[in-house]
């Protein structure tokens, strides 16, 4: 099954707030999967400060210590931002968000640098996401606890996007959790199933793509990120997605300007989107959406097969 | 007493859990609360897209419910009359048996499902596959119907006042189709009929019964199956 939501805030007044409306969103798609779940939060002032550069990741995404139950990171904050700074020969900030750590360096130390030391310092490390604007944060376990451990309710920021997983093709792991975020302030999340994942995965790895997982989401974030690196925008990449990807897919796929929502032909993965004067909220059931500010006025609306919705900030 | 309200019982389904509401309206007894008369009509208040709601019902029952509901909102109607005041998500009245559920805004996909009776009125749009598998409902959509509509379908009537999208009535058996807009693709064996007098009067019915009357039947076309799939043929063979 899986549940996804999405919200664009458009009324800055509300960006304190994101956190704690993404956390009930997240929360009421609990059902819909309950083996994992990841956020993707957008602009937050402490994970992704301005001027800095964020990468976020596990340690050591394949051994759940079980004092925490899996809801915290192997390795304390502290503990990376001095191996790190050590590794960069620069002070490196890391805030602890559950089992995810998020570090930060200067814009101007970019980036690849950042994840080149945590790759040096922990071999088997999960890079869950990076860029200037995005923290996404991973983990396996019920997403209400999840959601406490990242610290989700407490988060800010314009742009939030989450998913509840419930695995049917490949291992409840850390690496098989959402949002798959492999480019640059991108980020995708999916409830469906891609069925020929696996021969656009070997596409991909002959133009020198690398995985981190087995899972079909991954190839599909690749290629989007693939066809964004090649100067596509965002619609367009997804239309080339439609026409590549075979399988059922309600895709909500961010990045640091943009928001969008596509569903493959069939349409059998369900989707429901809000627009309201402050802000965009995409969600698998309405019941996720009842609580955000002002949804007795939003315009309610599914969206429909294979049509690219898409919001810019 | 307000006049209006005799005989009417409201719970909030913020406070009162789904399934002492549903076993209360399947005449069971619920610890707490008075049972309800037979013929006692109910209003359901915060449904905040709740699933299930009001389903399995199987008394002449009104029952009101002021909001969106979720999934299988008024699944296997019997007798009751449910008008849901907000859209309903997948599957709503599937199964319908008799009575009638009328969804003021629109339905999410496979709105009235394998329905066997009743009359099921969307007001709005319904999504994808509307009255798949339906074996002899009556459906009334306001709006417009979603791809792969009426698919299978036995039996009954799907009236459609806009547009029907994709594969319209693929596979169909003996359900009878009338729709007043365009078509974006008719599915296989599914064809254009005329529309002959007793069509003309079964639509005027069926428009009456969820409130259009004042549409011209002679404005819909009918469609229905070409009966080319009943029997085996060599050459649809691969």
């Amino acid at each position: 099954m899986c549940g996804i939501v999405g919200l664009h805030l458009r009324d800055p007044g509300l960006y304190p707030r994101l956190g704690e409306l993404l956390t009930g969103m997240l929360c009421e798609m609990s059902e819909r999967g309950a083996d994992s779940a990841g956020v993707a939060v957008y602009g937050d002032p402490t994970w992704t400060p301005p001027g800095r550069v964020a990468v976020s990741f596990l340690t050591h995404p394949d051994h759940q210590d079980p004092a925490t139950g899996g809801l915290a990171s192997v390795v304390a904050a502290p503990d990376a931002a001095t191996i790190l700074g050590t590794e960069l020969g620069e002070p490196v900030a890391v805030n602890a968000a559950g089992p995810t750590l998020v570090a930060h360096v200067p814009a101007a130390t970019g980036t690849q640098a950042l994840r080149d030391a945590v790759r040096t310092c922990w071999p088997g490390a999960l890079i869950a996401g990076f860029g200037e604007h995005v923290a996404v944060l991973k983990g396996v376990g019920h997403p209400q606890q999840l959601a406490q451990a990242y610290g989700l309710p407490g988060a800010q920021g314009w742009q939030g996007v989450g998913h509840t997983r419930m695995a049917t093709e490949s291992a409840v792991t850390p690496g098989g959790c959402h949002p798959y975020a492999v480019g640059p302030d991108q980020c995708l999340v999916h409830n469906g199933s891609f069925s020929n994942h696996a021969t656009i995965r070997r596409d991909l790895r002959a133009t020198g793509h690398a995985f981190d997982s087995a899972n079909d989401t991954e190839v599909g974030a690749r290629f989007v990120a693939d066809r964004l690196a090649a100067g596509y925008d965002v619609e367009t990449a997804l239309k080339e997605l439609t026409t590549t990807f075979d399988g059922f897919y309600t895709l909500l796929v961010s990045n640091a300007d943009s928001f969008a929502v596509v569903r493959d032909a069939i349409a059998c993965k369900p989707a429901v989107i809000a627009e309201h004067p402050r802000w965009v909220a995409m969600a698998s059931e309405y019941r996720a959406l009842v609580g955000l500010p002002g949804i007795e006025e939003a315009r309610l609306y599914e969206p429909e097969p294979e049509r690219i919705y898409a919001w810019t900030r | 007493m307000d006049p209006v309200t005799i005989g009417l019982r409201t719970f909030d389904l913020a406070a009162v859990p789904l399934r002492s509401v549903n076993a209360l309206l399947h005449g069971r007894p619920v610890d707490g609360h008075a049972p309800l008369a037979i013929d006692e009509a109910v209003e359901l208040v915060n449904p905040r897209g709740a699933h299930a709601v009001a389903v399995g019902l199987d008394a002449p029952r009104s029952v009101r419910v002021a909001g969106h509901v979720g999934y299988y909102a008024a699944g296997m109607n019997q007798r009751a009359d449910v008008v849901i005041e907000g859209n309903a998500g997948v599957g709503v009245a599937e199964n319908m048996m008799s009575g009638s559920v009328t969804v003021r805004g629109n339905a999410s996909q496979s709105a009235g499902a394998t329905a066997h009776g009743g009359l099921l009125v969307v007001e709005g749009d319904a999504a994808a596959r509307c009255g798949i598998s339906m074996k002899g409902v009556d459906i009334v959509v306001g709006g417009s119907i979603g791809h792969m509509s009426a698919f299978m379908a036995q039996a009954g009537r799907l009236v459609v006042r806009g547009d029907a999208g994709e594969a319209l009535g693929d596979s169909l058996y003996e359900a009878r189709l009338y729709v007043r807009g365009s078509v974006a693709s008719l599915g296989a064996d599914c064809v254009a009929k005329p529309m002959r007098d007793e069509h003309l009067e079964e639509l005027a019915g069926l428009l009456k019964a969820a409130g259009y009357e004042d549409d011209d039947p002679a404005e819909y076309t009918r469609y229905g199956s070409a009966r080319t799939l009943y029997h085996f043929h060599a050459d649809n063979t691969y």
